[in-house]
């Protein structure tokens, strides 16, 4: 029976000539990643362990991102014991101030992950990096601890569903609405326990940028993974990027997929969705005027130098609604710098945003952007779940950079269209 | 092994935002996170709350983060068991990890209500509802992680591999 890319992968990495659905394998890590949140936990865990030892001081990533610069004493504290873990065991890729960037946004872009890897991380978008053709998943502390000390982890196999795209998007259609709409067709665990494998001659239209947005979402439809397959444009980005090695894999053309759903990308519209669930997406124009008052663009879903590019080609010329908060938060120092260098960092100020250094901050409310009571948010972040930014009765809208920048001009749910562009 | 106590009841995709929010993860002191546990869903929960007590939940319970404060924080508050119609899979895995039983059984958690007396018998899957006088059979977890669980958690199961 034929293997999905995810099936081969983990097979290889389990030693195995072939797995199937279902089946539980012990496979080898490339790449063990945590942060200041679950990091701590996972250092208190490990001091349990017969062997106090880290498999591969190279193998291990630590990035300090969901309250750094320190929010507070208590996040100072966690952020130290993880300073200390990092200076003790002395791990390679342990990013702090002034070199971190959000994870998913930093580890591909310091060329840490490639194609045919296999990633654990303690962080649910850790399935970011299927976008590179790596397989790529969230777990928890206690699976990184053991997975910093044994350098395995145990997997069950998953089944998997086929995404055919097709059709190239339209000028403000990008990544975000492909995975907003895809999370609104199959809802928030329509892929539960499942790998989401998208293919197909769409592929091709999307860039390694909006690929990692689609694969960042994967867990927001419940997805074990999103895997893309790897092309020319995977194989650039691994050059310009990184000089570790790294193997293709291809589906089978037997593979069985228990889904299959064609998405036409040419037909999509600039997507929304509502509180509180990524699952209630809903097309621009479908709905009436739904007045906010804060607009955040960033995270390691939408933090990357063309989402900054785009925020910044509708914002030129314009200003921020008066009243409205505009963050824009570049997910790295690197995107932080180009996007210095290109004169987008001068557009927002001019149009009234503020720029912050990297940060997880806002989205999962930790700080930088805390909503008040009532108060509506349109965001690039990726869950909008009830109390994600700030107060419980307070509303997230996700949206892509070009309708958040659009929103943050008219002051309501707005597509780049209301203002003539 | 046994849980038994009464029912909290909650719906589909009870989120790990409000399980314990992330304004409290500046902490990962089991005590102090069960102090906020739920609070975004249910203010009375942690008031409300006795050592055995149950949760049910429809499905996809857990979703969202990967943070192990989620099952730690239910854990914590004294909660002995929760049962869903699915669990998400990083709550699922978390929690086998921790020991914090879980069972995925959708007619008990269809039917079970809020107050509800329910036993639960982890070797053999069976839920009781004592209120209702109802019986349901939960699936059983598969040999392998039955023997993380049976070993205390991961960090034992490994030890002991050693």
């Amino acid at each position: 029976m034929g293997m999905t890319m995810t099936q081969k992968i983990l097979a290889h990495a389990a030693g195995l000539d072939e797995v199937t659905a279902g089946q539980l394998i012990e496979a080898k890590l490339d790449l063990v990643l945590g942060n200041d949140i679950t990091t701590p936990v996972a250092i208190d865990v490990m001091k349990n362990f017969k062997k106090q030892e880290v498999f591969d001081r190279d193998k291990v990533a630590l990035v300090m991102d969901h309250f750094i610069p320190n929010k507070d004493i208590k996040s100072a504290e966690h952020c130290k014991i993880v300073r200390d873990f990092a200076g003790r065991y002395q791990i390679t890729n342990y990013f702090d101030v002034g070199q971190m960037g959000i994870e998913h946004a930093l580890l591909p872009e310091k060329g840490l992950v490639v194609a045919g890897d296999v990633v654990i991380g303690a962080d649910s978008h850790t399935c970011t990096y299927g976008a590179l053709g790596a397989f790529s998943t969230g777990v928890g502390s206690t699976d990184m601890a053991a997975g910093m000390a044994t350098g395995k982890a145990w997997f069950k196999v998953p089944p998997a569903i086929r995404f055919n795209l097709v059709g190239k998007p339209s000028k403000w259609v990008s990544g975000k609405d492909v995975i907003l709409h895809i999370i609104g067709m199959i809802g928030v665990d329509g892929a539960l326990y499942k790998s989401m494998e998208f293919t197909g001659p769409g592929v091709a239209e999307l860039s390694m940028d909006d690929r990692l947005t689609i694969s960042n979402m994967a867990i927001e439809a419940g997805g074990k993974n999103g895997i893309f397959p790897v092309d020319d444009k995977t194989l650039d980005y691994m050059k310009e990027h990184s000089t570790k090695p790294f193997t293709v894999y291809e589906a089978d053309p037997d593979a069985v997929y228990d889904e299959e759903y064609t998405v036409d990308l040419s037909e999509l519209q600039p997507t929304v969705s509502f509180p509180h669930l990524p699952e209630n997406a809903k097309e621009i124009g479908t709905f009436g005027d739904i007045v906010i008052d804060q607009v955040v663009i960033g995270s390691c879903t939408n933090g990357r130098i063309e989402d900054l590019r785009t925020a910044a080609e509708i914002l030129k010329g314009r200003q921020v609604k008066k009243g409205l908060r505009c963050i824009v938060i570049p997910a790295t120092q690197n995107v932080y710098l180009q996007a210095l260098k290109e004169g987008l960092i001068e557009t927002f100020i001019e149009s009234g945003a503020v720029v912050s250094t990297p940060t997880c901050g806002p989205c999962l409310g930790g700080y930088m952007g805390i909503l008040a009571h009532g108060e509506r948010c349109v965001s690039t972040t990726n869950r909008n779940f009830v109390g994600r930014m700030g107060a419980v009765d307070s509303e997230i809208y996700l949206a892509s950079p070009a309708v958040a920048a659009a929103s943050a001009i008219t002051g309501k749910v707005s597509g780049p269209s209301e203002l003539g562009l | 092994m046994q849980a038994q106590g009464t029912v909290f009841k909650y719906g589909d995709n009870v989120d790990t935002d409000v399980i314990i929010p992330a304004r409290y993860l500046n902490s990962s002191d089991p005590a102090e996170l069960a102090e906020h546990c739920m609070e975004d869903i249910d203010r009375e929960f942690v008031k409300k709350v006795h050592p055995g007590d149950i949760i049910v939940a429809n499905k996809n319970f857990g979703c969202g983060s990967s943070r192990e404060h989620a099952p730690i924080a239910i854990k914590a508050s004294g909660v002995s068991c929760v049962i869903a119609e699915t669990f998400a899979r990083i709550f699922y895995r978390n929690s086998i990890n921790i020991g914090l039983p879980i069972i995925e059984c959708p007619e008990a958690a269809k039917e079970i209500e809020s107050g509800d007396d329910v036993k639960v018998d982890f070797n053999t899957g069976k839920i009781c509802d004592l209120t209702k006088g109802t019986e349901y059979q939960g699936q059983a977890f598969p040999e392998f992680m039955q023997k993380i669980i049976t070993a205390g958690g991961l960090v034992n199961y490994i030890n002991e591999a050693e």
